[in-house]
């Protein structure tokens, strides 16, 4: 058998595979966490709980409405977004203009009130969701079994990924967008409604936080923690990408979900902090991030 | 001015519990009992209020005549040194004379030291250390429902007996999942089985178990020997099931409530060993239709029938020697629990060892497919029952230094 | 006045030290204690946000190390009190050297993020490192006698001890702050680039300032470990240096009594918001939401701004 430092070629191969499924998720999260930098200029904190809320939304409209995993995929992050607009006019315009601390703690603290507030309502042992049925059943891949479902997670999450990125990029939207970041008084006085755009943009963010807690919900346990636990990796990939850069938080998101699955099977203890050291090193290296301008 | 304001409160409290007619309290002396644990994080649902709810159900069962008795609660957020704060308050402070559940084996160990120090009775619920009656064992401390050896040997020695003799282990990197994993090992070997591998994740934090998954399958084990807890435990066997995994799951230490979160679809066939359950006999069922509509959302486990036994038994023997001798010496109330047999609806007929050790058996039970299930909570098979003398650690291997061999 | 404290600063001392001596009689003596190990904990924490204007995100690492260091050397190799701390101290200031060196090539939020990934290391460490007791960690800690002499064992004795390191460790604080280094910190926190223009070697200063805050810092963690008898993850968890974030945002960042004050409210709000079980989580954050929006400068920075003091 071919070997690569003791472990058999086959097991590797899927285990990159594994980091790639990671990958798209971190991608998918940190994604919303750069879109939403990059216009409001917040860190938003509460991102693990709007992840999570996106998971019971799809875990409710089963439960009470009976809506299934199809619909809630566009209706859950409808609905938190709904609620990221919400907590935006009423909360978080207030700190427009202030230094970055203050958004960081006051997200922090909407947090802390969200998962609290589930833990409550719901327990804290969490709830079952289910396999969609037509995604039940695996790809035998000849070095691993994948799973169908989470074939789907790395395509859908990276279409979405695609998507925010071309919106962004290539759209007269994006381009409105992109000009507000970097100069909001003038975009103003061209007539466009800034506030009204900083608004749908932090629902748009969290939408997609909200979009890939629908996809977590039939692999992870729908709990009230189940954001709080990847809220710092995901905050990991922004820095190491750059701040507000949206292609770089897409290949950190990729990158470090590989270099994560990589240390999980000749490390694994220490597969939580090889973000961190690779955080420091980049930070040395690029005082930006990789794809960051310097301030 | 004897009666301080706290007093009063508490006696009001008290009296709450207790039939109207019963309310001239002023002149008795009062009990308080400190429920500790998770509250507001991951262990809220095997601990939590439902804990304190059993608690003052023996309370409310006990009906004591010539004393009062208290509940209090608090949360000691998974953290050892709240927890240990909150417990010397409570016995410096608070007057509190016994404290009750501390899961998280950190806390719980920090809580003893505690108790040691000051000669207050503790009776411990929910952590998992077998240290606890072994070498950080206290005369006035009581260990009740489950520790990890009694689950490696429960679960460990049976699995291999019943074919499954080739494990691998997926491990939670701190001190409760190695001793876990370690005695597991002890019990594997013992029965003759082998164990071929071992991943330790970090803890906490960790949400994706495929990769240390797809290591256990490609070691060819035939079982997949689960030490951790809660949250980590549901997602691990919820993606064992996702990516086909052949293997029988052993998870070492789960409770009623991660079953009813993982439903009985993704859960069906898994072994565990768990000390009480609902619908074991008359005398369990009876105790769970009393304290069911007072916890709505959650069954008890054997935490939380360990915390109405433990609270019942503490008061018998609060009875026995006397209010003010069980305030003044925690040992003397925990010898006093130790000299009388324990008898309750949840457990049965026990009685506690010389070491503080509960004596009660050990069930290795086995997940119901859905179609078995008749109803809500319907979840768990016997398989196996281990009676005390078995299901723990012999006395001497604790090696709990007051104990004269 | 003397000690660089103004005419308003000596009244609020004065106040503190009151308070110092009165609370005991009321208050439990082991929840103040914590309360000063926090106050002093924060204090060096400000010392770099208000003075010199940089963000720490990984302050946890220096008082959790303390904290250790401490607690090891008091239970196994027999350091009496004040030495034991002294090591604790010491170890978080060389950790600080490290870490401060390699943090403030980065400016603004990089800066603060290469103090979270550094200090997520040390967690690391104090998880993997035998010595440490991993989730356990060093318990039962016997509280060594001071000066090899005089014996901790009584809550009163402690609490005099460690209100005196609390107050040497305050002062000192403030005769930084106040001192000709500490004015250049500061021009440093409003414009470095003219700083830098004036000839001052920033980065020397920086680094100095970040080795004394994260001394103080595990000199505060360091006694914490004395007064519980336990050292644990909780102290090097990152939640430690959010905690005193808020501690000292709560208080009032760049005031010298704002810490203190952030740590009394914190230290209460967490032990007796314990037994209102499950509504813990939901209180703090509220608080936060309150505090960021309502008063942004902190109670003592709010009560300055009204009374137009420097506190």
């Amino acid at each position: 058998m071919v070997t690569i430092f003791g472990k058999p070629l086959l097991l590797l191969y899927g285990q990159l595979t594994l980091g790639l499924i990671n990958g798209a998720f971190y991608a998918l999260l940190s994604l919303g966490l750069a879109v939403i930098f990059g216009l409001l200029n917040v860190i938003n904190f509460a991102h693990g709980a709007l992840f999570m809320l996106g998971a019971f939304v799809t875990w409710g409209l089963l439960q009470y409405l009976d809506i299934g995993y199809w619909p809630a995929l566009v209706i859950a992050p409808i609905i938190v977004g709904a609620f990221g607009v919400v907590l935006e006019r009423l909360l978080i315009k207030r700190l427009h203009g202030l230094d970055h601390l203050y958004g960081l703690l006051l997200t922090f603290g909407c947090a802390l009130v969200i998962e609290g507030l589930m833990r409550n309502q719901f327990g804290s042992s969490g709830v079952p969701y289910a396999i969609p049925s037509a995604l039940q059943g695996a790809l035998h891949l000849g070095f691993m079994v994948l799973p169908l479902y989470r074939a789907w997670v790395v395509i859908a999450a990276a279409a979405m990924c695609l998507v925010t990125w071309l919106v962004i990029d290539k759209t007269r939207l994006g381009a409105t967008l992109r000009a507000a970041t970097e100069n909001a008084p003038l975009v103003q006085a061209f007539g466009v409604n800034v506030p009204r755009l900083v608004t749908l943009t932090y629902g748009a963010g969290v939408g997609l936080a909200a979009f890939a807690g629908v996809l977590a919900a039939p692999m992870n346990s729908v709990n009230p923690n189940m954001g709080s636990n990847l809220i710092i990796v995901v905050f990991a990939t922004v820095v190491i990408g750059g701040m507000g850069s949206i292609l770089g938080s897409i290949v950190t998101g990729f990158g470090l979900g590989i270099i994560e699955g990589l240390t999980k099977v000749y490390y694994p203890e220490g597969s939580a902090t090889v973000v961190f050291v690779v955080m420091v090193i980049v930070l040395l290296v690029r005082p930006a991030g990789l794809f960051g301008r310097a301030a | 001015m004897q009666l301080s304001r706290r007093l009063l409160l508490g006696t009001a409290a008290a009296a709450a519990t207790l039939p109207v007619q019963r309310v001239r309290a002023q002149d008795k002396a009062t009990i308080k009992i400190g429920v500790l644990n998770d509250q507001s994080g991951p262990y809220r649902d095997t601990g939590g209020l439902t804990s304190a709810i059993c608690a003052k159900q023996a309370v409310a069962e006990f009906n004591a005549q010539g004393f009062n008795v208290e509940v209090i609660y608090a949360d000691h957020q998974n953290k050892p040194d709240i927890g240990a704060g909150i417990a010397r308050q409570w016995y410096d402070r608070e007057g509190v004379d016994m404290i009750l559940d501390v899961p998280t084996s950190s806390v719980g160990l920090a809580v003893g030291g505690v108790a040691k120090e000051k000669d207050k009775a503790y009776i411990n619920t929910g952590a998992a250390t077998a240290d606890l009656t072994g070498k950080a064992c206290a005369p006035s401390i009581v260990h009740w429902s489950y520790d990890t050896y009694m689950l490696a040997k429960s679960t460990g020695g049976a699995t291999v007996k019943s074919g499954g003799d080739t494990w691998y282990f997926i491990t939670a990197d701190y001190v409760f999942g190695h001793q876990l994993q370690e005695q597991t090992t002890r019990f594997v070997q013992a029965a003759g089985g082998k164990v071929l591998g071992s991943s330790a994740y970090p803890f906490p934090g960790t949400t994706d178990f495929s990769s240390f998954l797809l290591q256990a399958q490609a070691s060819g084990a035939k079982v997949l020997g689960l030490c951790n807890a809660g949250a980590d435990t549901v997602n691990s066997i919820k993606q064992a099931k996702e990516f086909g995994l052949q293997t029988r799951i052993a998870a070492m230490l789960m409770f009623i409530t991660d079953v009813h979160a993982l439903g009985l679809d993704v859960a069906q066939g898994l072994t565990l060993t768990e000390s009480f359950y609902w619908d074991l006999n008359p005398r369990t069922r009876a105790f769970t239709d009393r304290v069911r509509p007072k916890t709505p959302n959650n069954w008890p486990n054997m935490i939380h029938a360990a915390c109405y036994a433990g609270t019942l038994h503490y008061l018998k023997a609060v009875q026995q020697i006397g209010v003010a001798a069980a305030k003044k010496s925690g040992t003397a109330a925990v010898a006093a629990m130790k000299a009388i047999p324990t008898d309750d609806d949840a457990f049965g007929k026990a009685y506690i060892r010389e070491d503080g050790l509960a004596m009660v058996p050990s069930y290795l039970f086995e997940v119901k497919k859905p179609s078995e299930s008749k109803g809500p909570w319907d979840f768990y098979k016997t398989i196996q029952v281990s009676p005390p003398d078995q299901a723990w650690r012999p006395l001497a291997e604790g090696a709990c230094p007051f104990v004269k061999s | 006045m003397t000690f660089g404290f103004t005419r308003a600063q000596a009244v609020a001392l004065v106040a503190m030290l009151a308070l110092i001596v009165v609370a005991p009689g009321v208050l439990y003596p082991v929840f103040l204690m914590k309360v000063l190990c926090f106050g002093l904990f924060a204090g060096a924490f400000n010392l770099l946000i208000g003075y010199v204007g940089l963000l720490s995100l990984g302050h946890a690492a220096y008082f959790g190390m303390g904290s250790y260091i401490a607690a090891w050397t008091a239970k196994y190799w027999g350091f009496s009190a004040e030495l034991a701390i002294l090591t604790g101290g010491v170890v978080g200031a060389a950790i600080g050297l490290v870490f401060g060196w390699l943090a403030i090539r980065r400016q603004g939020i990089y800066f603060a993020m290469i103090t979270l990934a550094l200090s997520q290391m040390i967690y690391f460490f104090a998880l993997q490192a035998p010595f440490t007791g991993g989730e356990d960690g060093i318990q039962q800690v016997p509280r060594a006698p001071l000066f090899g002499l005089i014996p901790l064992e009584d809550d009163m004795t402690l609490y005099w001890v460690v209100a005196a390191i609390f107050l040497l460790g305050f002062l000192a604080i403030h005769r930084i702050v106040h001192s000709p280094f500490g004015q250049v910190l500061k021009a440093i926190r409003e414009n470095e680039p003219r700083a830098i223009s004036l000839g001052y070697r920033v980065d020397d200063y920086k680094l100095l300032a970040f080795v004394l805050s994260a001394f103080i810092a595990a000199i505060a963690g360091a006694t914490k470990s004395q007064v519980f008898g336990i050292a644990t993850l909780t102290d090097v968890h990152w939640e430690m240096s959010g905690e005193v974030v808020l501690m000292t945002l709560l208080g009032g960042i760049g005031t010298i009594f704002g810490p203190v004050m952030g740590a009394l409210v914190f230290g209460s709000l967490e032990t007796y918001l314990a037994q209102f079980g499950d509504w813990v989580t939901v209180t703090q954050g509220a608080i936060f939401i309150l505090c960021v929006l309502a008063f942004r400068r902190g109670i003592i920075g709010e009560i300055g701004a009204r009374l137009r003091l420097v506190l």
